[in-house]
């Protein structure tokens, strides 16, 4: 198989994903989750301007990746106020625990 | 030559990715994260997209580092991440067999290298996708009440704050 330039930036795309989805799986710690979802957020950045790169509109790619970037940082910020929130209020970050409060 | 630079580059990042997710302690993790951006930034301005790629330096190894250490600061000893509930060999499947199929439906469609002119990135943000704009504004004051609930202080009565 004859590899180009944007085979191997799509490889690198399949696997970030892939490493991210992985980290969502397993990660139980709240900080953690955040911290996995700008993995794949990464990911998606590329993906966004490799895609506009390979159908000849880096400019619509490049505006839709900075959309993409201010709103995972919004994310970032949100959830690391709630994981913080979380552990003053209940004591812990472990996703599980958290979960299993009522009341 | 290029392809070398594309290799080691997107390689460096998957393995940061990595080593950021099984890492115990998250303070590390937070530095892998950082050294995730700092490559991914490199690998969009040799794709020619410059912007984005100070822009993902600048926040993602900056900003949300910084947000990060300080949320890790604030927490203080609990941040280390306990073992996971689902088994790590049935994740491992799971991701692998959604990565094959990921890959073999995109795989045809990146066979070309388009080489049509490409409109510039401000012409597309302030014509085409104006309401972008207005979002990352609305986006932008959502981030400034989450920084002010990340850095309140005040704890409300009644609440031991003991574990669950």
């Amino acid at each position: 198989m004859n590899l180009t330039v944007l085979n191997i930036i799509l490889l690198g795309i399949i696997g970030l994903l892939g490493v991210g989805v992985y980290g969502l799986l397993i990660t139980r710690n709240l900080i953690k989750v955040v911290m996995v979802l700008q993995i794949l957020v990464k990911a998606v950045i590329l993906a966004f301007v490799f895609s506009g790169k390979v159908s000849g509109n880096l400019g619509l790619g490049q505006s839709i990746a900075a959309t993409v970037i201010v709103a995972d940082t919004i994310v970032a910020v949100v959830g690391l106020a709630l994981a913080v929130q979380v552990r003053r209020r209940v004591g812990t970050l472990d996703a599980p625990q958290v979960s299993t409060l009522r009341g | 030559m290029e392809r070398v630079e594309y290799v080691l580059l997107l390689m460096g990042a998957i393995f940061c990715a990595y080593r950021a997710i099984v890492s115990k302690r998250i303070l590390s993790s937070t530095i892998y994260l950082a050294c995730i951006s700092a490559l991914i930034s490199v690998v969009l301005f040799m794709l020619g997209a410059t912007q984005v790629a100070v822009m993902e330096l600048s926040v993602g190894a900056g900003l949300v580092t910084v947000l990060l250490v300080y949320a890790l600061s604030v927490v203080g000893e609990d941040a280390l991440d306990p073992s996971s509930v689902i088994p790590k060999p049935f994740a491992i499947f799971v991701v692998s067999a959604a990565a094959l199929f990921l890959g073999w439906m995109v795989y045809p469609a990146v066979q070309f290298d388009s080489q049509m002119a490409s409109i510039d990135l401000a012409s597309v943000l302030w014509q085409q996708r104006v309401l972008d704009v207005w979002i990352q504004i609305v986006l932008i004051f959502s981030g400034v009440m989450g920084v002010l609930g990340l850095l309140s202080e005040r704890t409300p009565t009644g609440i031991t704050g003991g574990r669950a």
